[in-house]
């Protein structure tokens, strides 16, 4: 009994020790000096010009009715050094713009367990940058830009050299990336929503084992870019209007052994390009409405496609070589015209879906101008009863005659 | 001229071809939109009947039209008619009524299936080659007095266009594929109305696969304003020149 008591007396004055006090006065630096770790420094409404804040405590900072921080577009806002720092309910607007250095609103030096909630950043250089730090949590942010197309602008989430990071529902656009991997490992991106920013929605370069799931990626300059990674999961995603002639919805490069499941394209110039990727799985995916459906390069390999939904494309599968190394099964083709006489729910022939058009428009461009004529109509159906120029091996041997029902998604 | 149009009309219409084209829209544009589901697969179905059927019917309907009214016409020219509203009557009557049977047999399954804002355009350019079609069926009458020989160059027009023509510029840009070949292609392809046609609903329907650099060139000329223009400008010449030329074969030559 009596150390019981104790250990209540303990549980109480530590908690004691944890003090919560309201900002007073302007400077937020003093406040930070005077703080104890553990400690949380309320904000209340307002317009503040703190100029830089460095936090070199582990604290925590929370703003009462979204008080608004301005860098005056002089200023890096917070620059947290600290680990175990907790950041919420801030409106953080106009970091410095600089060529030479990565300002962001808020910058993470080996900052470990840093969390970021429900902040709004508008017009800073970078939103979020982490560099070498782990265990971070951002979620629930809005972060947006407004400045001028091809302007000199950073990304709104940036990580680099971090370890399992956990990126929820956040809103970024504007920016030049709107999530910006390089060296990240073991982290899950889930529920982001990511548009209109100038270069790539997602991109991420030399990061491992990361999931991302149920993530929209819609209207960017040039789509989602991801490269040289293994063991990634994307699931439940959507990649929606990317137009351009460099644009895709999803451009792998030299990934392998990841897996793309019940994601769905919907309205890209290109839905899927690949090269030099190996061991990925595409299934349950749906290609809806985009030029291409998918481009996947001679030099990829081991690929597996299964039980995806082409529809509306006005080219399915296009590719560069002769050589097929990947495997296609069962998947559903609105262009398929076969039949499926024993009624087992599987096409009897196989499908070839490599138009011999797609390869001519790949050689000269400007021929798309007679796509649907009907010349360009009987040259396919020609090619396609007896495959010449495209290669014979890609096909589906099991097509599905009824499209999947890929609304009941699986986590 | 009027009581002549009035003539001509009651002379199609007597023949019943029109009404049974009529039926066949009709019927393949509501069993169309009734068997796919989705109406923007449907219009690509119909697509296809816009750039081959309707001018085929188009060129040899007016054609055979033509020939078989000869003698009516013989029997009109011995009255004080000048020759102008004789033919004129005769083509009018003809492509009238081609574009009603059309845009009826099109437009009241479009209305009844609520996809008439999808198939809004499709119409117009239907009809646009329906007219035309029964222009250069005009043109090949007046290139002979015999009826097989009509036939037979009316049907070398819509072969020449709905297939040697994009045989040809295929091989063109293909030829010269090491050239920038976009603007080279549009001049070419404005030479055939089919093609016209085509490129108008393929902005429409097709509009992704336009995206890449070329696509977005192409996107970008035929769906402006100046584009939209030059197309109709187009068109409206391939309506008019054939007209003209016939005519005045048709005012000089000895019937």
């Amino acid at each position: 009994m009596k150390s019981f008591v104790l250990a209540v007396v303990c549980l109480i004055s530590l908690q004691a020790a944890a003090r919560q006090f309201t900002l007073e006065g302007k400077s937020l630096a003093s406040a930070i000096n005077q703080a104890a770790i553990g400690d949380t420094i309320i904000i209340p409404f307002g317009h503040y010009r703190f100029g830089n804040v460095v936090l070199d405590k582990s604290i925590s900072i929370i703003g009462k009715d979204m008080p608004v921080l301005d860098g005056e577009n002089k200023f890096e806002l917070f620059t947290v050094t600290a680990k175990n720092v907790f950041l919420s309910g801030l409106h953080l607007i106009n970091s410095a713009f600089s060529s030479s250095v990565d300002y962001a609103a808020i910058k993470a030096l080996h900052a470990d367990g840093l969390t970021v909630t429900n902040c709004i950043i508008e017009n800073s250089f970078f939103g979020i940058h982490l560099s070498g730090t782990d265990q971070v949590k951002i979620s629930d942010n809005k972060i947006n830009c407004h400045r001028p197309p091809e302007s000199n602008i950073g990304n709104a989430i940036h990580l680099w050299k971090c370890n399992q990071a956990l990126i929820t529902n956040n809103f970024v656009s504007g920016h030049r990336d709107g999530i910006y991997f390089e060296f990240v490992t073991q982290s899950i991106i889930e529920n982001n929503h990511s548009e209109k920013n100038q270069r790539y929605g997602l991109h991420f370069m030399f990061s491992h084992e990361n999931q991302y799931l149920n993530n929209q990626f819609i209207d960017n300059g040039a789509g989602v870019a991801v490269m040289y990674s293994h063991t990634v999961t994307m699931k439940n995603n959507l990649f929606a209007k990317n137009w351009g002639a460099a644009s895709y919805g999803l451009l792998l490069k030299d990934i392998r052994d990841s897996e793309v499941e019940f994601n769905r394209f919907v309205s890209n110039t290109m839905g899927l390009y690949m090269e030099g990727s190996s061991r990925i799985k595409f299934i349950s995916n749906e290609f809806k409405s985009n030029g291409y459906a998918a481009r996947v390069q001679a030099s990829c390999d081991d690929n597996v496609f299964e039980r995806n939904n082409f529809q509306g494309n006005t080219f399915d599968v296009a590719t560069n070589g002769s050589m097929v190394l990947n495997t296609l099964g069962k998947n559903y083709w609105d262009k398929y015209e076969g039949y499926d006489l024993n009624k087992d729910g599987w096409g009897d022939i196989a499908y070839h879906p490599v138009s011999l058009y797609s390869m001519v428009v790949e050689r000269v461009p400007a021929s798309i101008l007679l796509w649907r004529s009907f010349m360009v109509f009987l040259l396919d159906r020609a090619e396609k009863n007896i495959p010449s120029i495209t290669p014979q091996n890609l096909m589906d041997t099991q097509p599905a005659m009824k499209p999947y029902d890929l609304s009941a998604k699986s986590k | 001229m009027i009581q002549i149009l009035k003539y001509v009309l009651r002379d199609v219409l007597r023949a019943r071809f029109v009404l049974f084209y009529t039926l066949f829209l009709l019927l393949s544009t509501s069993l169309l939109l009734q068997l796919d589901s989705d109406p923007d697969k449907a219009v690509m179905s119909l697509l296809n009947i816009v750039l081959l059927v309707v001018p085929l019917v188009s060129i040899i309907f007016t054609t055979i039209h033509y020939f078989n009214s000869y003698e009516f016409i013989l029997l009109l020219m011995a009255q004080p008619i000048d020759r102008r509203s004789v033919f004129l009557s005769q083509y009018l009557g003809v492509a009238l009524s081609l574009c009603a049977a059309f845009a009826v047999g099109v437009g009241v399954p479009a209305l009844l299936f609520g996809v008439a804002s999808k198939m809004g355009l499709m119409i117009l350019v239907g009809m646009a080659s329906t007219i035309v079609f029964v222009s250069l069926a005009f043109l090949s009458t007046s290139f002979t007095r015999d009826k097989a020989k009509g036939i037979g160059i009316a049907l070398l027009f819509w072969f020449y266009f709905s297939l040697i023509y994009d045989g040809i510029l295929l091989w063109v840009v293909y030829s010269f594929s090491d050239y920038p070949m976009e603007t080279a292609t549009l001049v070419l392809s404005s030479l055939n109305p089919i093609d016209l046609a085509r490129i108008t609903m393929l902005l429409s329907l097709d509009a992704s696969a336009l995206m890449g650099y070329t696509g977005a060139f192409f996107k970008n000329f035929f769906g402006s304003g100046l584009g939209i223009s030059f197309t109709a400008a187009m068109m409206l010449m391939w309506m008019f020149w054939p007209v003209q030329v016939s005519l005045r074969r048709f005012k000089k030559n000895d019937l």
